[in-house]
This record gives structure tokens, sequence and C-alpha cells, in this order.
């Protein structure tokens, strides 16, 4: 049973159509991944799903609801989180500050702020500086453990690894498995093909705002995968 | 001497309701990067509100205030959400321009409905009483009230935006509006809030401004002229700062007067325009990363 399920979806930025006719189904629990260079348009269906850009779509279901039509600041209530690109903590608000918003919906769940603390211990070091003051990975760890404090059933992590280094991305993506435990569905937009792969259950591969290629890693082969990303084979 | 103390006391007073004026200013402009320019008209609407309430209740300006400012909350929010929310965005120049257009109209109406003559509340004896420092210089009741009501309101405003939910929701939404509605937070929502309590302030220094002198229809963009110049004097998003610039007007619009009458006003732009060549940022810039 498909906790999201979309069907032929379309965004567009004005007049720039942004995404044509993309199909997507996430299990409860599942990882799935999207893959894709650059201005494939992963980012712009992430958005599409939280409510932040304008879409259509012959079938957009959360948990058999629909999202069409629904602002954003609903679909967090729903149970959608989202870790966006570039971090984006809130530069006027300490560390906890930038935790505690994440709560702002007051969605009864697990994640606590204790919790973020146990899972991200140096964030607790560091609560009352500004979030923005932190390092790169550190920030990243504020994204997450924000997004988690609104106690999503799903996750939406859009580029996590980009501008970190391999140590700090190597820590950031140890913090997945335990969120998956708690049964969170995780959708991780990630350029970093070989990160996709080891923490995806299943990918889709996208290519000028379609899907070109969708799988389970094992299942698809190297040049399938580079084929589907760049639009062009190896041989 | 004494007399050039009492100057200044007295231009400290005065100050504590141009920080009034400015506090309301400075909330719109910090959370919703929105220059407001029918401020001061809002501040003469909701005195001419006060003098409506007082006439059919009877009530005094002070106890008018429990009507007043729901009613002007009632109006920031709505204006902010049918209105003003639908000019925000890249360009500074809508809001600019809507608000300016609003400012005509709240004359133009206030004008029709109750005539260019000038009015004032009436408070009663605390009007004129006051307490002798010492010979020469007395402390007016009413100023000090006024005084005192602008420390606890940026005192009450600083509490709510540092520690509570909806403060926090205001300065994650004013830092970032997008990501706050990822938040959960309706950013249209939380504007319309913001708008109705920096209206609640316009209602509390419409009443006091009221009772300490005339007003009539068209004194509106004077008054926006001081909350304005506070506010930059004290530097932009900062509620210290707008005391801080009030009381700097204040006192050398009474320091001008005290050389010359007729140089009561301009004192006043001089001085801001001293912070402004030495201070561009004003005196409490609001520090950000972004």
């Amino acid at each position: 049973m498909s906790v999201l399920e979309i069907e032929n979806m379309t965004a567009f930025y004005s007049d720039f159509q942004a995404l044509f006719g993309v199909s997507l189904n996430i299990k409860k629990g599942e990882t799935v991944a999207a893959i894709g260079a650059n201005g494939a348009g992963k980012s712009t269906f992430l958005r599409s799903i939280t409510g932040l850009v304008k879409n259509n779509a012959d079938t957009f279901l959360y948990n058999g609801e629909t999202l069409t039509g629904k602002v954003a600041s609903d679909i967090v209530g729903l149970g959608i989180a989202m870790v966006p690109e570039g971090r984006k903590l809130f530069p006027s608000l300490s560390v906890e500050e930038n935790l505690i918003i994440g709560a702002y919906q007051q969605r009864p769940g697990n994640w606590t702020l204790d919790r973020v603390y146990q899972m991200f211990p140096k964030l607790e070091q560091r609560k009352d500086i500004a979030g923005t003051a932190l390092s790169g990975g550190e920030q990243q760890m504020v994204a997450i453990g924000r997004a988690l404090m609104s106690n999503p059933d799903m996750l939406l992590c859009d580029e996590l690894s980009l501008g970190l280094a391999p140590i700090i991305i190597k820590d950031i993506y140890s913090a997945l498995p335990s969120i998956k435990a708690e049964g969170v569905s995780l959708l991780v937009v990630e350029q970093d093909i070989n990160q996709a792969l080891e923490i995806a259950d299943r990918i889709y591969c996208f290519q000028e705002g379609r899907i070109s290629l969708t799988g389970k890693p094992e299942d698809l082969t190297k040049d399938q995968i580079a084929t589907a990303y760049f639009g062009i084979s190896y041989d | 001497m004494i007399e050039w103390a009492n100057t200044i006391v007295q231009g400290i007073l005065t100050g504590g309701l141009y920080a009034m004026f400015a506090s309301g200013l400075a909330i719109i402009f910090g959370v919703m990067r929105l220059v407001n320019i029918t401020h001061g008209d809002l501040i003469v609407l909701a005195a001419f509100i006060a003098m409506v309430v007082i006439e059919t209740t009877g009530f005094n300006p002070f106890l008018s205030l429990i009507i007043v400012l729901p009613i002007m909350f009632v109006i920031g929010y709505m204006l902010q959400r049918g209105i003003l929310n639908y000019t925000l965005g890249d360009d500074l120049l809508p809001p600019l321009l809507v608000t300016f257009g609003l400012s005509i109209v709240i004359q133009n109406v206030l004008l029709e409905v109750f005539s260019a003559d000038s009015q004032r509340l009436k408070a009663g004896a605390i009007e004129t009483s006051s307490i002798q420092l010492v010979d020469g210089l007395s402390i007016g009741i009413f100023p000090l009230i006024t005084l005192v009501t602008a420390i606890a309101m940026i005192v009450g405003l600083q509490q709510l935006f540092n520690l509570t939910r909806l403060g926090r929701a205001f300065r994650a939404t004013s830092d970032d509006a997008t990501t706050a509605q990822l938040m959960g937070i309706n950013h249209r929502h939380i504007f319309g809030l913001a708008m109705g309590l920096a209206l609640g302030l316009v209602a509390i220094a419409g009443v006091l401004m009221a009772v300490r002198s005339n007003f009539d229809p068209s004194i509106g963009p004077t008054k926006l002229l001081y909350a304005f110049e506070a506010v930059i004097i004290g530097g932009l998003g900062s509620l210290w700062g707008t005391l801080v610039g009030g009381i700097i007007l204040g006192v050398a619009q009474n320091i001008g007067a005290k050389i010359d009458p007729g140089w009561q006003i301009l004192a006043g732009h001089i001085a801001f325009l001293i912070v402004l060549v030495f201070k561009p940022n004003g005196l409490f810039p609001r520090t950000r990363d972004d």
C-alpha cells in the first residue's frame, strides 16, 4: 500500500515547464532516492510535494488524502517534512529555537528535542548560538532535526550532501537508518549516485523533468543509470 | 542650568510618545519588510475611533482602549490579509505605493466624516498634574505615564518576540517566509497577526497622542515622519533602538524650541540627519548573517 501516490504530475515556474508527467509512489517505511543532473526537476518535484510549487497531477494522494490545492503549511501538518536544499536555517533563531520551530504544528509523535540531541550530541553543546554560526555539517544536522521535530511520517531530503566534505556526508547519512527505523518513509534527492544507491530501496532517475529510469539499485546496471542520468550511453 | 535640565527631561518624556509611534512601524518593517506609509494616518484613525467610543460610552480615554485596541487589531489583520499580503514580494515598490494610496484614502474619509476641525480627547485632571522634583523642574504625570507605557510596551514586545511560540514564528517568517511554511507556519496569517499587533500599539499611541495634543485628519504624515526618524535613528529592526531614537528626537525638538520656538521641528530633523551622516545604519542596527 503506497503512502504517497503521484500520477502524471506537471509543474511550472511561470512560463517554464519544470515537470512533465512525473509518476512516483512510495510505500510505508520505504527509502526512495531521486537522482539526476542539475536542473532535471528533482528539487522542483520535492517542492511540489510540499506545496511550495504549484502543480497539477491526475493523482496526488498522501495516505489516501488528496494534496492537490493544499498549502505548504497544511501539508506539514499531515506528516510530510522537508530538509530543504542549502539547509535554510533561520538566522535570527538559535540552534535550539531552530529545532523548536520545527514542532510548530505540535503534531504528536516520538521526536522530541532530547531525541534530536541524542542523535546529534554536538548540537546540544551549541544550542544557544545562532544556527547560521555552525559549520555546514552541523547546520545540516539542525535542518534534519528541525524536520524531525514535526514528527513526520515522510521525510523529504533535498541534496543532503551538497557542499559538505565526504567525511561529514558519511556522518549525516549515518543518521538516516535510525529515522527509517521509526517507520518514516524517506524520499531523498541526491546528485551523489553512489550515496543514493547505497541507501535506497528504489531509485527514480530524473532527466529534463521526466522520469527516465526506475528500479531497485541491485537490478540496474551502471550503464542503464548513466544513460538515464546523462541522456547518453557510455558506449 | 535647571532650565536646560528641564528642557532635556521634557524632551525625554516627549520621546516616549515618538517611541510608541515608532515601535509599530518597526514591527511592520521587521516582520513583513513593509514600509508602511499609512502609519501616521492609522494613528489619527485610532484617535478618531477613540473619540467616537468616548462620545458613545462616556468612558475616559484610557478605558476607551478596551474597545479601540481590539478594533485596531482587527483592522490591522484584515488590512494585511485583504490587501497588503498581495503587495509583498521581491519588489519594495508595490507596498510603498499601496500604503501611500491608503494614506490618502484614510485622510479623506476622516475629513469627510469628522470635518477638518481640530479635536482633543479629555482625560481630566491627570492632563495637567505634575510632580515637582526641584524648584523649576517638574515632571508631568501624563507625559510620565506615556514614557512608562512606551517602555512597558517595548519590554512586553521583547518578551513576546524572544520567548513565545508566536514570537519565534514572527522571527522565522521575517527571516525566510518560504522555509517558514515548511515548518507548518502559515505566513499570511502570521503577517496578519503582526499587523494586528502593530495596530494595537498604534491604538495606544493614538489615544495618548490625542490626550496630549490636538489632532485633525491631516496630521498623519507628520506623525509618520517622527516615527520614521525614531526607527531609523534607532537602527531598523531594534525595539530598544526605537526608544532611544524617540528620545533623541524629543530632546532635540525641545532643545530647538528652547533656543527659538520656531526651531522645534527643524531641530528634530537636524538631529536625525546628523545621526544619518555618522551612523547610516542607525545606532543599534540589527546584525544579520544573510
